[in-house]
């Protein structure tokens, strides 16, 4: 009895410690992007990872997202009679909610996870103590980058994502199921406001501070919370995309309601 | 140069070190030997500032790096090599640019001078001709000596050395040796290797220390080590002892004796069995 007591007296402890560790990581890596130099060069280079090259899967993501609402927002508007307003329908969704969502949990799989792998192995192999022993900031080399690009990148993935979105709605709504061009366009310009499209924009923002904060920290302590060896990286990559999708989504729930 | 003074250290209830004390003056070069698991690159990362220890204190030229922070411990940093026993080349790097980054992050050096010092270092290391290979495409040995390169570029004043030639073939790790004792020829640096095998390095370095049970369990020269009667120190020794007769010096001519090793005690070594039964045996 005392012993499963002091074992969950242990853990408890043990996640309270992580959650703080985690914590100081987030204030760690805001102060130092305030505080130049900034390494400009990797924060380029990680937008090219983060960023461009996640633009063709945002492309699809965002093209069959949109059509699938497109067929589904019909078939229920219809039974309503009101299958004019498919393009408010589609055009909000996408903007509000799964733009922002669905593009930073595709992020999440496929930078988040790299990201998370590269500063494992970074820190299995000693690279990050060989930084360190020069006199260098892991921080600002590996950490800041990653913060900056994702937040300047996710925003702009989720623009795409919507517009692709929307498109791929009015191809299914308008050219398949006889939605008229004007009456999609015409409506969604008339229900979709500024702010709807600021609330989406502060979405994918946070999201990428979420993305690059879990995915970074499981990376840079891959062997103190995660194990040692290449499990210890795999086990982290998986923590990683596992904790960001997760808390995507739950941030997203507390956005909506602060923002509603 | 360097102290370490009774530090205590452990991890996870494990008590790793007990009260380890060491010196070395500037200018010489300790090997530190000692059974595998013992605390020996623990040790070395104590030295480097990377651990802190529970108790005790490691100072650099008087000042502790345990404590320092920001701008001091880079400028402590900035004086410290570290040859990491797999290299920590970063490997999405070329040879050259891991060679090079330390003189782009640190100095305000042309890119033309920056790589005329890098081609030197790269030669030195004689591994000119393999300058753009990424570290995944060369060997073991490449690898060591390649990180060597990114070590020296900033021309140190203190060398740590984590099992330099661990996992190569004699050969190779020989040529490492050779290659360490070439570049402290030319730098002078002072330092510390890590090594299990204390009969390719003895013949490079000044002064040996044996890290056993958490303490510094022994320390001399290398004559001392090879005819302790210390029970541990010969377990350790073992078969070695007839190789360290063997062993001379890169360079050194067939049919000449050992170069002679300075040795403060006086040719006898320091043990822990000695010092606690309080006899001063003769060696």
């Amino acid at each position: 009895m005392f012993g499963i007591i002091r074992k969950f007296g242990a853990s408890t402890i043990e996640t309270i410690w992580k959650m703080g560790t985690m914590g100081l990581f987030l204030m760690r890596a805001a102060v130092l992007m305030a505080i130049p130099p900034i390494k400009f060069g990797r924060v380029l280079k990680q937008i090219r990872f983060i960023g461009l090259q996640s633009v063709v899967v945002i492309f699809l993501t965002g093209a069959f997202s949109g059509m699938v609402l497109g067929f589904q927002g019909f078939y229920s508007l219809s039974r309503f009679g009101s299958d004019a307003f498919l393009g408010p329908m589609v055009g909000l969704a996408l903007i509000k909610e799964l733009g922002p969502v669905i593009s930073a949990l595709m992020v999440t799989g496929r930078a988040g996870s790299a990201i998370a792998a590269e500063i494992g192995i970074m820190r299995m192999s000693e690279q990050i103590d060989a930084l360190e022993l020069m006199g260098l900031s892991p921080y600002r080399y590996l950490v800041v980058p990653n913060f900056l690009a994702a937040m300047i990148s996710l925003p702009l993935l989720t623009a795409i994502f919507d517009v692709v979105g929307i498109f791929g709605g009015y191809l299914i709504g308008g050219k398949l199921l006889g939605v008229g061009a004007g009456t999609y366009f015409g409506e969604m310009a008339g229900y979709v406001a500024m702010s709807d499209i600021m609330e989406g924009i502060y979405k994918s923002f946070s999201f990428g501070v979420i993305i690059a904060w879990v995915c970074c920290f499981k990376g840079y302590y891959a062997g103190v919370f995660s194990g040692f060896g290449s499990e210890g990286v795999s086990r982290a990559t998986t923590q990683a995309v596992v904790l960001s999708s997760v808390l995507i989504l739950v941030w997203d729930y507390f956005m909506t309601s602060i923002l509603y | 140069m360097i102290q370490i003074e009774n530090i205590h250290k452990s991890f996870d209830g494990h008590q790793v070190f007990r009260g380890v004390s060491l010196g070395i003056a500037k200018g010489t070069v300790l090997a530190l030997i000692g059974r595998s698991g013992c605390g020996k690159s623990v040790l070395l990362k104590h030295v480097a500032g990377l651990i802190k220890p529970e108790k005790g204190r490691v100072r650099v030229d008087g000042e502790e790096i345990a404590g320092a922070r920001g701008k001091a411990l880079t400028a402590l940093r900035a004086r410290l090599g570290f040859l990491f026993q797999g290299g920590a080349l970063f490997d999405s790097m070329t040879l050259f640019e891991n060679v090079a980054f330390p003189l782009r992050e640190k100095t305000r050096l042309s890119d033309r001078l920056i790589q005329e010092r890098v081609f030197q270092e790269i030669e030195n290391v004689g591994l000119s001709g393999s300058e753009y290979k990424y570290p995944s495409q060369i060997s073991g040995g490449m690898v060591k000596r390649a990180a060597l390169a990114r070590s020296l570029v900033s021309d140190p004043e203190i060398m740590l050395f984590d099992e330099p030639t661990t996992g190569l073939d004699p050969v190779t790790g020989q040529s490492i040796i050779e290659l360490i004792d070439a570049c402290r020829q030319r730098i002078h640096f002072s330092g510390i290797i890590v090594t299990h095998e204390i009969a390719r390095v003895a013949p490079v370095v000044d002064r040996i220390a044996m890290l056993h049970d958490g303490v510094i369990w022994a320390e001399g020269t290398a004559s001392d080590f090879y005819a302790s009667e210390d029970p541990m120190v010969k377990a350790f020794m073992g078969e070695r002892t007839n190789d360290m007769h063997q062993m001379q010096r890169p360079g050194e001519q067939e049919g000449e004796t050992e170069r002679p090793l300075s040795s403060e005690t006086g040719g006898r070594l320091t043990t822990q069995s000695t010092q606690r039964g309080g006899i001063n045996e003769e060696i």
